[in-house]
């Protein structure tokens, strides 16, 4: 008799096999359908990504979200163009390869969100002011915004909230708007660039020159990607079955190479605002004993690949000091951009500029089958045109 | 009845003056989405990176703030907020609180009201406040400084010594620059000054350190005459 009963039923599915399908209301107000509502009021102006010109992902609670795929205004990062320059030539240079047009303003602010994190010293009126200062002045310059920085990503859909549902700071944002003779815009999405890559993430498959499977990685995912208004963060039912976002790990899958796990994953990397400028000793002990040490131990990843600024910078950086205290570290820390850039045969001088990053990653590169000492001495010698007076600047000729 | 803390530093501070800053933080209109109670269950705690390298508690603040302790609300806002790394793990929390946003609209209260806490937490951040405020930018390549990122090793060496050259041997037009992160005119370093001084930061400013607020307003206000605005029409709008 069991045996028929097993024939009838043949037991739960393996985990692997097993899926859950999330059917319920989304928990959460939907941002589109607000903004669309102040928009028939005449209050506020909806920037629309054109038609035929976006590819459609799936966001945390499984609602879609529009990625923009070209005529994009890149609204830089202070700490990736000041301190990692490779991180945004790196975006710049996939746009150009896959032959999609952007503009690169140099009417664009930060969004002042680090110092806002870090000392408080503003308030919700200028933040929202200069979040559509910059909007209004992607939709004057015809581009839709495309974000590089996390914390600029999570501050504006903060800001969008406010925005959405205070009368009173519409009100005051609309009148200093005026006094700048600019228009009340927001974006219909609030897009990172990193959702970009992901959601490219074939076309860079397809133009891949590195065989990157015996590379070991592992991700961290940034904070105010995914923990600061979470609704719009992409998740993929593919990767970690839908549970974690799959910005970043998605582009390590399609690269082919090895993505490994590690226990504290969802923890944040020290990055801390003030503490990375004015109170390391905490950034450092947390990236390094929390993040980078369990990595090791863990994964023994031969890179970190990262989607933000404050992240890339602590965690490679932060490394120096506690290798000096005999700690198990030296991992590189490159940022999504540059991992696809590299395997696609970007430059990893003149294109990725590795050489602003702490940790040693030659042996990445030559894992990675590239010749840096070649790439160095390219590098160099374009630098000494440079300084002969030859050439005023690196052109992207000289570079590609 | 006091603060929870048997060594709490602001005993002597009236009652009156601690309730005044709490109302303060309540009338934000962000407090009504960041606490909806406690369920005591310190999973924030357990997120929260500060928590694990600081005597600081994420949980603390929720439940201060729902029971509407103002002595010890007076005491975290003299000290423990400065700790939060604003990375806001906590919002895992189930009750749907969130104890870094708590502490946002706590630390701005503190900046504005001037109170010593700030200063002190802040004083060596001033000049990224200048920098941010005049050019736009945060963060430029100029502050990689050996002595600025002593910790940072070697690297911050090189990059400093090599700085104008490298900022050159960059592909993108707008990075060719050592003093800003990148190339921002002079028209948008305007626009976002007219936002600080209308929107009413400057006088935020003014409060937390007379020194960076009288270079920012003279040069900025110089530049602001230079390209024709009257000064007089600029008044805070908020
Ligand atoms: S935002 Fe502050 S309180 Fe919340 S988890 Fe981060 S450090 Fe902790
Ligand atoms: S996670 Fe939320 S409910 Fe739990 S202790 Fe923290 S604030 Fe309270």
């Amino acid at each position: 008799m069991s045996s028929k009963l097993n024939v009838i039923n043949p037991g739960p599915t393996k985990a692997k096999d097993r899926f859950f399908d999330r059917k319920g209301e989304v928990p959460t107000e939907y941002f589109k359908d607000q903004l669309f509502d102040l928009e028939a009021k005449g209050e506020i102006i909806v920037h629309r990504i054109e038609e035929g010109n976006y590819v459609e992902v799936d966001t945390k609670y499984g609602r879609k979200k529009k990625i923009p795929i070209q005529n994009t205004w890149h609204h830089k990062s202070c700490g990736q163009c000041g301190h990692i320059p490779g991180y945004s030539t790196s975006i710049f240079w996939l746009h150009r390869q896959l032959g999609y047009n952007y503009y690169d303003p140099k009417d664009q602010t930060s969004c002042t969100a680090w110092n806002y994190y870090a000392s408080s010293a503003s308030n919700s009126a200028a933040q929202a002011a200069i979040a559509i200062r910059n909007f209004a002045q992607a939709y004057q310059d015809g581009y839709f915004p495309l974000i590089h920085c996390g914390t600029s990503y999570g501050h504006y859909k903060e800001t969008r909230n406010e925005i959405l549902h205070h009368q009173g700071l519409r009100d005051q944002v609309r009148r200093i708007l005026d006094k700048l003779g600019k228009p009340l815009v927001f974006p219909e999405e609030i897009v990172h660039y990193s959702e970009w890559v992901h959601a490219m993430r074939d076309q860079i498959k397809a133009r891949q020159k590195l065989d990157l499977s015996n590379v070991v990685v592992t991700v961290h995912p940034a904070c105010h990607y995914h923990k600061l208004v979470v609704e719009d963060a992409i998740y993929d039912r593919d990767l970690y079955d839908g549970q974690r976002t799959a910005t970043v790990s998605g582009i390590v899958k399609a690269l082919g190479a090895d993505l490994q796990d590690y226990s504290t994953w969802h923890d944040c990397c020290g990055f801390g605002f003030r503490h990375i400028l004015v109170s390391r000793d905490f950034s450092r002990s947390f990236a390094t004993l929390r993040k980078i040490e369990r990595m090791k131990e863990e994964a023994n990843p031969d890179v970190v690949i990262t989607h933000d600024t404050g992240c890339v910078t602590t965690l490679d950086k932060s490394q120096f000091a506690a290798k000096a205290h005999n700690r198990n570290v030296g991992i590189p820390v490159l940022s999504d951009s540059q991992f696809a850039a590299l395997a696609m045969g970007a430059h990893p001088y003149k294109v990725c500029q590795l050489h602003w990053h702490g940790v040693d990653n030659r042996p990445l590169m030559e894992k990675m089958g590239i010749d840096h000492e070649k790439a160095w001495a390219e590098f160099e010698e374009q630098v000494e045109r440079i300084k002969s007076g030859e050439i005023e600047f690196l052109s992207w000729e000289d570079a590609e | 009845m006091g603060s929870i803390y048997a060594d709490a530093k602001y005993q002597d501070v009236p009652v009156e003056e601690k309730e005044r800053l709490f109302q303060e933080v309540k009338a934000d209109m962000r407090w009504h989405t960041t606490l909806y109670g406690c369920y005591e269950c310190g999973i924030c705690v357990a997120a929260c990176p500060s928590a694990r390298f600081y005597d600081f508690s994420p949980r603390v603040f929720a439940q201060v703030m729902a029971r509407e302790d103002v002595h010890t609300f007076y005491e975290l806002l003299n000290d423990s907020m400065w700790d939060c790394s604003q990375c806001f793990s906590c919002t895992r929390c189930p009750r749907q609180n969130s104890p870094g946003g708590i502490i946002t609209i706590m630390r701005e209260v503190a900046v504005k009201n001037g109170m010593q806490s700030a200063k002190t937490a802040l004083q060596a951040y001033s000049r990224i406040i200048y920098k941010v405020m005049s050019t736009g930018t945060q963060v430029a390549p100029d502050m990689l400084q050996p002595d600025f990122f002593p910790d940072w090793g070697p690297d911050v060496v090189k990059v400093s010594e090599n700085l104008e050259t490298w900022r050159r041997a960059i592909p993108p037009e707008t990075l060719h620059t050592t003093e800003l992160a990148w190339d921002v005119s002079e028209q948008t370093q305007l626009e976002l000054y007219l936002i600080w001084k209308l929107s009413g930061n400057l006088d935020m400013i003014e409060t937390l350190d007379e020194g960076i607020f009288m270079i920012l307003t003279e040069v900025m206000e110089e530049l602001l005459e230079e390209h024709g605005y009257d000064l007089d029409e600029v008044e805070v709008l908020v």
